[in-house]
């Protein structure tokens, strides 16, 4: 055996560097954890100062330990390349460790050992942490809103039609493929608006008319999400185009167009879609109130996928226009099938933050009176039998919008991925 | 002789205010090859570019197969699809195969069954000897390769007229042989061709005039052997002396 060199972990004697860093980061955790959990410290017998900074030290003079280049385990030399490089590192990752620890007890039993699911009045929330109960009994008012109960199965089988029909495009039949951007462009959004008019709305085939103003909550969400984002991609393509023309009307036009939505706050676009735009419009004419909602909303956000799209039609090469049309494509011919393909491609991640972002934006419709998921949990928060869960309300909402969104930039990554043909 | 399948008369062209071509006068009969020389900044590219109006010119008349290019889209079109053009940076689509690069035109644009469109584009790439590389992307391919994709798919298009816009300046020198093998080989078949190029081993052995450029005027234009062999302006004998 060799000289052991306290300062300098060397390779030679890589066992007793490692088992005594390891156990000296284990005592540091431990310290740690026990004094996150049960609120006990086993240094107490140190002066007050010491004992505070003693598992900083000991991890720190750990990780020093274990800190051996090229030492051949392989996840060993990960660590340390990752997160141990040097002193500086050590303690950052340290402290970060120690604060994941130290926020864990609070957050475990706020979430499930002091939480309430059981019971279904707000008596049965005795605990002091979160009252699940709460979102237990109004799950149904958040997803389906003031949708009458006995009429719900017309929005699930609605939903799910429109999740089967959105598969068709993993049927592997060939003569299919060719009409699937026809299909996904044109016919499943007519398809989505004749089942949501006839199904969810009613009024026809003996079903029950429902007015909008009690449809809600998550079911109204993903209404409104989902026709935005089928209206504002083709507009927004169109004004990107349009804003890149050489007609001058045609580009004032455009960008006209996309400066003033892009200029005014969604909410003030919702107020007057709402209550100044029906006064311009003739008396017998009616338009509902959530059609005027989705087109302020698709609009707006067309504004912004617009400028998307021109900043993708602008990192293309001069050369591919030139190619297009020295084969003798016109102008839709060479856009539809050499540029667009190209650009929409390169600007999958900014589209995908747009869309994000609309998602988001969509409790916004509450200043017209319609309640989605977030309207609805407003309104139960204030209900007289149930005050004081606003919390458990909104960290709920969160984790539904958090797996909404998380699914869809998923989904915007497979698509960069799927499309990767070069670089 | 026939008539000329390009007629140029007094063509002038501005950037701005900066002129790039001067009153040029060219005229192109059929199955003849041409190429272009010049200094970098002489206007060839901008000459060339012209023809299928890539780039407007502001004065004298430009007439391609009997057609006068004009503002009109449609004649402009219809001249584009009958003059191919091959560019530098090859310019291939990057998401499209090598086999969907040369048949999307003869599809959209000349209404060829799809079918005929792939046997035409196998037909062509199995003559600049690319046909194995069909199912690949461009960025796949090396720039010898993609450069010889970007022939076929303008002669997919069966153009009557092929431009070349210094074909082999943006390859590595192995791969500039490849590329000119190609173009002799469509040369030899009686294609009408412009070739703009520094590469003048194949000027002698393909072209019928030769055309020096400076400063955006025709200084020179001669017979292949006349220009090379007495060159009669100065400018003409300085570049050369440089390039030879």
């Amino acid at each position: 055996m060799n000289k052991l060199n306290f300062l300098r972990p060397d390779i030679e004697n890589i066992k007793t560097y490692l088992y005594l860093g390891i156990f000296l980061i284990f005592i540091s955790i431990l310290d740690v954890s026990l004094n996150a959990f049960f609120n006990t410290n086993i240094t107490s017998f140190l002066p007050n100062f010491i004992s505070f900074l003693l598992p900083l030290i000991l991890g720190t003079v750990g990780l020093h330990f274990i800190r051996i280049e090229f030492s051949g385990i392989k996840n060993l030399d990960l660590l340390n390349k990752n997160i141990n490089t040097n002193a500086f590192n050590a303690v950052l990752t340290l402290l970060i460790i120690f604060a994941i620890i130290k926020s864990l007890p609070a957050f475990l039993s706020w979430f499930f050992i002091d939480a309430t699911i059981s019971g279904d009045t707000k008596e049965a929330c005795t605990g002091t942490g979160a009252c699940w109960t709460y979102i237990k009994i109004w799950l149904n008012r958040f997803i389906y809103g003031m949708y009458p109960n006995e009429l719900q199965w017309r929005i699930n089988i609605s939903f799910i039609a429109l999740i089967a029909l959105a598969f068709v495009g993993l049927l592997p039949s060939e003569k299919i493929k060719k009409f699937l951007t026809l299909y996904y462009v044109v016919i499943y959004p007519v398809i989505a608006f004749i089942l949501i008019y006839y199904l969810i709305s009613g009024g026809a085939f003996g079903l029950v008319w429902v007015e909008t103003g009690a449809w809600g909550g998550l079911s109204l969400t993903f209404i409104v999400s989902f026709f935005c984002l089928i209206f504002c991609f083709p507009v927004g393509m169109f004004l990107a185009l349009g804003r890149r023309s050489d007609l001058p009307t045609v580009r004032y036009i455009s960008v006209g167009f996309i400066e003033f939505w892009r200029g005014v706050p969604l909410i003030t676009v919702l107020f007057m879609s709402s209550v100044m735009f029906p006064m311009f419009l003739p008396e017998d004419f009616f338009m509902d109130k959530l059609v005027r909602v989705i087109i302020a909303i698709s609009l707006f956000e067309a504004a912004y996928v617009a400028e998307v799209i021109r900043g993708g039609l602008q990192a293309l090469p001069r050369g591919q226009y030139d190619a297009a049309k020295s084969l003798g494509m016109g102008y839709w011919k060479m856009h539809i099938f050499v540029i667009l393909p190209q650009a929409l491609k390169l600007v999958i991640p900014g589209i995908a933050n747009t869309f994000l972002a609309l998602v988001k934006d969509t409790p916004l419709i509450f200043v017209v009176g319609l309640l989605e998921i977030v309207g609805m949990l407003n309104l139960a928060k204030t209900n007289p039998k149930w005050l004081g869960y606003a919390m458990e309300g909104y960290v709920f909402a969160a984790i539904i919008f958090w797996i909404i969104c998380y699914a869809m930039s998923k989904y915007s990554y497979n698509l960069e991925i799927k499309y990767k043909t070069d670089r | 002789m026939s008539d000329p399948i390009i007629k140029i008369e007094g063509m002038n062209k501005w950037f701005g205010d900066f002129q790039v071509l001067k009153d040029i006068d060219l005229e192109v009969e059929k199955n003849k090859k041409i190429v272009v020389c010049g200094p970098s900044g002489s206007g060839k590219s901008t000459l060339i570019r012209c023809i299928n109006r890539l780039e407007e010119h502001q004065k004298g008349t430009i007439i391609v197969d009997g057609t006068e290019l004009t503002e009109n889209t449609k004649n402009i079109e219809a001249i584009r699809a009958e003059v191919g053009m091959v560019f530098q940076q090859f310019n291939l689509f990057p998401h499209l195969s090598i086999l969907d690069n040369c048949t999307l035109a003869p599809v959209w644009v000349k209404k060829m069954p799809k079918k005929d469109a792939e046997e035409l584009a196998m037909k062509q790439l199995e003559q600049v000897q690319i046909a194995d590389q069909a199912k690949k992307f461009p960025g796949q391919l090396s720039g010898g390769q993609q450069q010889r994709c970007a022939i076929a798919r303008a002669l997919c298009m069966e153009p009557k007229i092929m431009l070349f816009d210094e074909p082999t300046s943006a390859l590595d020198p192995e791969m500039i042989k490849e590329v000119l093998d190609a173009m002799v080989n469509l040369a030899k078949a009686g294609m009408t061709m412009i070739v703009v190029t520094h590469e003048m081993g194949f000027a002698k052995e393909v072209a019928d005039e030769v055309i020096f450029m400076d400063e955006g005027m025709i200084v020179e234009k001669a017979e292949t052997k006349d220009f090379f062999a007495n060159p009669k302006n100065d400018r003409t004998k300085l570049f050369l002396s440089q390039i030879l």
